[in-house]
């Protein structure tokens, strides 16, 4: 890194992530209850002694919070940095070798794609039991194609580029190349993207836990959201602060992606060409945009 | 492709731990019985032989019949997608329209401040859970204010029929369309904005200009068609997206489509129903491709599917 400038918004979004991420490292003792406890008169809206309030037993909300946090990060850290090592491996190879084994691949990375992520996970959860690790482990295997192909378009362009074919002509090995010429050039890509997946897999899980598909034995934002469901007449915290956790968590994410995605010309608009490869949560094919090269 | 989806239904199921045997036939059944049961499901065969007769069923549009509700399937399922389908039909019109409309009017000024309020609101719509935008709606514009009922698809005291009902069916389908309707709204304005910032640039815009239009007339009428492609890109395949929210909203309103007996067949874990749930939603986004890719022919004469002749 030569060049560090950080705008005002990555800055927010830094800062936005650290509060999440300070939260979830060090949930038992930021918390001031047991999640799952009775800590005090129930349905009380918020105070100074239970600042987000409680829910109808009594349990604290902002403890709940507090301990969702660390399912998010886990969640979303466990689904998209696995995914980004396939993806980055499978794009390499499909890249560098071409014929067969590429096409092979590519087929594969369609066939993933096509699958709503979103109801896979639903079916999955529902048949195999709603822990966490098959949450991971579902978001992971349908969400590394798009990273996949993004890689292998990039590699199959720096290939041709004047300095990796100079490189070759020096007798380079392919793994050197690969090392010193092709991955610093693909990481900006890596990062991006594993960001913005961190993003969706928070909205997922989420959504998930909100339709009462998560793990019963760890607080979860969605879940917190889904049981404030019922008591919307009485209750407006309950449904109001899981939502406020989750749009500060994802909204940090993105500020910080949208800063690292470089030098864009006017404004944030320029991430378009971002959007258009990954459709920004699971969306079917990302293939024309890539499929060019 | 289909046939994938298809493959990755059959084998999820075969995969599940627990034998099928002893959740149809109860855990005090003796060997003699649970052969029996075997045989007569067809568990006893092989794989292979098991999946060609799902695969014939299926194509008979028979997606076998749920274990809780003793009913086909297609029946339960069809019994609730109309709902549905009249949740994410009004919330796609909603969204291509005012998203487009957005879109073209961050575009006029790039930088100017309605660009920049366009801006922070995709930002923000992006990262905000659609069951919480859903709550807020309820929350605030439901409860405080009172101009929407917020829950189910008709005022249950009301047997009313003819145009009073669909009035009341689309007072109840106002709120949860928009709430669904917004994320859209967000991802199409900003491609949209982008697209039309692109294309103002193209030689034909000052042509117009020279010939004295008016901007709207430009933004609309020269700069928007060529905008228009990528934007519907998009939003064919984003259709899968805009389901998962529908399921997501229907709980949050009450509205009684596919989320809703989606959420129950969960609990119940009534893998007939799921997996028939999990075919049509896949088989849906498939189609929205192919129709996609089939509408850029209609919108650019310049591409043919089969490449140029």
């Amino acid at each position: 890194m030569t060049r560090l400038r950080i705008s005002l918004s990555t800055s927010i979004g830094i800062g936005l992530v650290a509060v999440v991420a300070t939260l979830a490292l060090f949930a038992d003792t930021i918390a001031p209850y047991n999640p799952f406890a009775l800590a005090g008169p129930p349905l009380d809206a918020p105070s100074s002694a239970h600042w987000m309030g409680t829910d109808a037993l009594g349990r604290d909300l902002f403890s709940g919070i507090v301990h969702g946090a660390r399912t998010s990060l886990l969640v979303s850290v466990g689904a998209a940095v696995p995914a980004a090592v396939i993806g980055l491996l499978v794009g390499l190879v499909a890249g560098f070798t071409g014929g067969l084994t590429d096409g092979l691949l590519m087929r594969i990375t369609e066939f993933l794609q096509i699958i709503p992520r979103f109801f896979l996970a639903i079916v999955v959860l529902a048949i195999f039991g709603d822990g966490y690790r098959n949450l991971v482990i579902v978001l992971a295997i349908s969400s590394w194609p798009v990273i996949g192909r993004a890689i292998r378009a990039q590699v199959l362009s720096l290939r041709e580029l004047p300095y990796v074919e100079a490189a070759r002509l020096l007798g380079a090995r392919r793994s050197r190349i690969i090392r010193r010429e092709v991955l610093p050039a693909v990481w900006p890509t890596v990062i991006v993207m594993t960001g913005l997946l961190m993003a969706d897999v928070i909205l997922i899980e989420a959504s998930l836990s909100f339709l009462g598909l998560g793990d019963a034995d760890r607080s979860s934002w969605g879940r917190l959201a889904s049981d404030a469901q019922q008591y919307l007449r009485t209750a407006w915290w309950l449904a109001f602060f899981p939502g406020v956790a989750i749009v500060v968590a994802v909204v940090g994410v993105n500020l910080i992606v949208d800063g690292g995605s470089g030098g864009r010309p006017r404004g944030r608009w320029r991430r378009s060409h971002i959007d258009s490869a990954v459709p920004s949560s699971g969306g079917a094919s990302s293939s024309r945009v890539v499929e060019h090269s | 492709m289909l046939f994938g989806v298809v493959i990755i239904g059959f084998a999820l199921v075969h995969l599940a731990p627990g034998d099928p045997v002893l959740a149809l036939a109860g855990e005090n059944g003796d060997e003699a019985y649970y052969a029996e049961m075997r045989e007569r499901f067809g568990l006893d065969r092989p794989l292979v032989v098991q999946l060609w007769e799902y695969l014939s069923q299926l194509v008979q549009g028979d997606l076998g019949s749920s274990s809780i509700r003793k009913k086909p399937v297609t029946d339960v399922i069809f019994s609730r997608l109309p709902n549905t389908l009249l949740l994410a039909g009004t919330a796609l019109a909603l969204s291509t329209l005012f998203g487009l409309l957005a879109g073209v009017w961050a575009a006029a000024r790039p930088g100017g401040i309605r660009d920049r309020l366009i801006s922070v609101a995709v930002l923000l719509l992006y990262a905000i859970p659609v069951f919480w935008l859903g709550q807020l709606a309820v929350l605030w514009l439901g409860l405080r204010l009172g101009w929407f009922p917020v829950q189910g698809r008709t005022d249950a005291r009301s047997d009313a029929t003819g145009l009073t009902h669909h009035l009341d069916v689309a007072h109840h389908l106002a709120l949860p369309a928009l709430v669904l309707a917004s994320q859209q709204i967000a991802v199409v304005a900003r491609l949209t904005r982008a697209n039309v910032i692109e294309e103002l640039d193209a030689p034909h815009i000052d042509a117009a200009r020279s010939r004295g239009l008016t901007e709207r007339r430009i933004l609309f009428r020269h700069a928007l068609p060529g905008a228009l492609l990528p934007v519907i890109t998009v939003v064919g395949n984003r259709v899968g997206h805009l389901v998962s929210g529908a399921v997501v909203i229907e709980i949050v309103f009450g509205w009684p489509g596919i989320g809703r007996l989606l959420v129950t067949s969960t609990t119940d874990r009534d893998v007939p129903v799921l997996l028939g749930l999990f075919l049509l939603i896949g088989f849906a986004v498939l189609i929205a491709n192919l129709l996609t890719d089939l509408s850029y022919q209609l919108l650019d004469p310049r591409i043919r599917v089969g490449g140029p002749r």
